[in-house]
């Protein structure tokens, strides 16, 4: 079966209930807003700032502050697209229509994904345009190094997220647990792992710390093993993972 | 068409589906029956491909569902009227499922028509009545014009008119020569809708034997006669008069009898010669609801248990005569209700009087005649 039709659903189902909006709105709104906001406090402060924080200063990642939140409204974003087609019992009403499941979900992956990228990149140019204008002296222009890549990362980056996301609900079929997973691994699980020095290593494997790097400018540290490119490669990988463990699922048990 | 060969579904211990095998054929209604929990909405899941078979296998038109090239166009099914995203509009939820097999969105709007739910088309979903949403879910079966349709319950819900509608639906697309499968705990339902009927009980197969057929082979009817108050024994004479040409008779707790085994002519008859005047001579036919309660009473899943109190309520009891105390069979020491439902034929013992011998209004379907004193004739 040709993937084509399955898109076109797909994209009337994703683009025709309310959630889509909200939780795409919220991305875009929180990020920008929080990121003008903590850019706007710095340059407020730049004189207090410590040399080396100066030294180090990545203008174009201090734009993108606002993703710690804005992450979270994606994620959600992905949970729901699956999980409300298991609580509403549409998936079953859709399998019924088409029996191939593998087309099915990849068709619904590819939509949302390609929204949240879409969404991702707009996220990114206006975070990126507010956050320079807030900055004052500090602030680069979008010809600067690395800015372009970074500012276009937030995109993948949050493109890649929703895979992640959907593939995380595709297994649990259900839109609460998917977003208390997909929290604790995302958000909680670098944090409690950054605390020792001997689980930091790991933590930098985790999708959303690889991820990331896509985003900023300046390398993040001599101990980090991978370039911006790799650390997205790392955070596919898991999306990857994700979404064949969904697929497993899907194809595997009962709808 | 769709054929189920030895369809079992396990959950662990719980056996939900065991060892089904029937055909749904084109151009007729089939309707599929059981009590609550038999196993009907498992197996339509099977059929759709939905859930796995743990054993044996069900194909429609000869293929299994999943491997089924353009499913839609060739099976339409309402399988939950509540599987929507409540909000959606109706439109758009039909749209989307449309265009999942590529069907062109001028037909959404067709079936929207054919379901009458044209004015609504715009609204979302969640404001739905359950009755809605079965017209709503029935148009996403149609969406496909396709030649196989499964309903589960599609009549849950919705109005009388409702109800009507759905029927002569049915009827009409079958008559078209469409495979329609639908099911039901409502037998009354079937009998007026079904023109075939496949009965399980507790995931087994029951019956799978036209309505008509279904009625004569699990039905038996009965007379109720009265004999006039004003003569002092008119009921015992007429009682005894009637056993001895081979009825057989209980007595009601207002003092009819009710006689099976004798034809009406034949009653009337008896009477005349035993010089007893009737106040009453009616056949009481019996219906495809007290044919299907008796098939499915012993597979039921949900029974209620046995209210201490329920004594208290309880009618009257029928009771056998004094005349064919000589000839012992079980009483009924249920409650009348009972009348209509032993257990099935072969779950062994003699619940009540039934006609058994060649001529009786049950025609050879009764328990297996046993040795019995015939010493009343």
């Amino acid at each position: 079966m040709a993937l084509s039709p399955i898109l076109r659903s797909e994209w009337t189902k994703i683009r025709t209930v309310a959630s889509t909006r909200w939780t795409l709105a919220t991305v875009l709104a929180v990020t920008a807003a929080m990121g003008a906001g903590l850019c706007a406090l710095v340059d407020a402060t730049w004189d207090q700032l410590p040399a080396v924080e100066r030294a180090t200063f990545d203008a174009t990642q201090m734009s993108f502050s606002g993703m710690m939140l804005g992450q979270l409204a994606v994620l959600v974003f992905g949970a729901m697209v699956v999980g409300t087609e298991y609580s509403s019992g549409m998936i079953r009403t859709s399998l019924a229509a088409v029996p191939r499941r593998g087309t099915l979900l990849l068709g619904k992956v590819a939509v949302a994904t390609g929204l949240a990228l879409v969404v991702g990149l707009a996220t990114g140019f206006v975070s990126f345009f507010l956050g320079q204008a807030l900055l004052g002296d500090h602030s680069v222009g979008l010809d600067g190094e690395n800015v372009l890549r970074a500012v276009t990362g937030v995109g993948l980056y949050l493109a890649l997220l929703t895979a992640f996301a959907i593939g995380i609900a595709m297994m649990l079929r259900n839109s609460a647990a998917s977003v208390c997973i997909l929290i604790a691994f995302i958000l909680i699980l670098p944090m409690v792992l950054g605390v020792v020095d001997a689980t930091r290593k790991v933590a930098y494997y985790l999708p959303n710390s690889a991820g990331s790097a896509i985003m900023q400018t300046v390398p993040a540290g001599p101990d980090v093993p991978y370039g911006p490119w790799g650390g997205l490669g790392i955070m596919a990988l898991w999306a990857l993972a994700a979404v064949a463990g969904g697929l497993l699922v899907l194809k595997k048990r009962d709808a | 068409m769709i054929e189920a060969v030895g369809l079992t579904k396990r959950y662990g211990a719980k056996t939900a589906v065991d060892q089904l095998s029937f055909q749904v054929r084109p151009g007729h209604v089939t309707g599929f029956l059981g009590p609550n929990g038999s196993g009907k909405s498992t197996t339509m899941r099977m059929i759709l491909g939905l859930d796995r078979p743990t054993a044996g296998h069900v194909t429609i038109n000869g293929m299994p569902f999943r491997e089924l090239p353009n499913a839609q166009r060739h099976v339409g099914a309402l399988l939950d009227a509540k599987a929507v995203h409540g909000g959606r509009r109706a439109r758009t939820h039909l749209l989307a499922l449309a265009q999942l097999s590529g069907i062109p969105e001028k037909r959404v709007d067709e079936v929207l028509g054919v379901v009458g739910l044209q004015d609504v088309a715009r609204q979302r979903t969640k404001a739905f009545s359950l009755g809605m949403g079965q017209r709503l879910g029935i148009a996403a079966a149609l969406l496909g014009d396709p030649q196989v349709l499964l309903f589960d319950e599609p009549v849950n819900g919705l109005d009388p008119e409702g109800i009507l509608w759905v029927r002569n639906l049915m009827r009409q697309l079958a008559a078209e020569g469409r495979t329609v499968f639908v099911s039901s705990h409502l037998m009354s339902e079937m009998a007026l809708t079904a023109d075939h009927l496949i009965v399980i009980g507790r995931g087994r197969l029951l019956a799978d034997m036209g309505v008509q057929e279904f009625i004569t082979h699990n039905a038996a009817g009965f007379a109720r006669v009265r004999a006039a108050d004003t003569a002092p024994h008119g009921t015992q004479t007429l009682g005894e008069a009637l056993v001895k040409a081979g009825g057989r008779v209980l007595r009601e707790p207002d003092g009819a009898l009710r006689v099976t085994g004798l034809a009406l002519p034949q009653i009337s008859d008896l009477a005349h010669e035993a010089d007893v005047r009737l106040w009453e001579l009616s056949p009481h036919k019996a219906s495809l609801e007290e044919a299907y309660m008796r098939l499915t009473q012993s597979a039921v899943e949900y029974t209620s248990t046995e209210d201490p109190r329920a004594e208290l309520f309880e009618p009257e009891p029928l009771t056998v005569p004094a005349w064919e105390e000589d000839a012992p069979p079980e009483v009924p020491a249920t409650t009348a209700a009972a009348f209509y439902a032993p257990p099935p034929p072969g779950a062994g013992g003699r619940p009540f009087l039934m006609p058994r011998r060649p001529g009786d209004l049950a025609r050879g379907t009764g328990p297996e005649p046993e040795p019995e004193p015939e010493d009343a004739r």
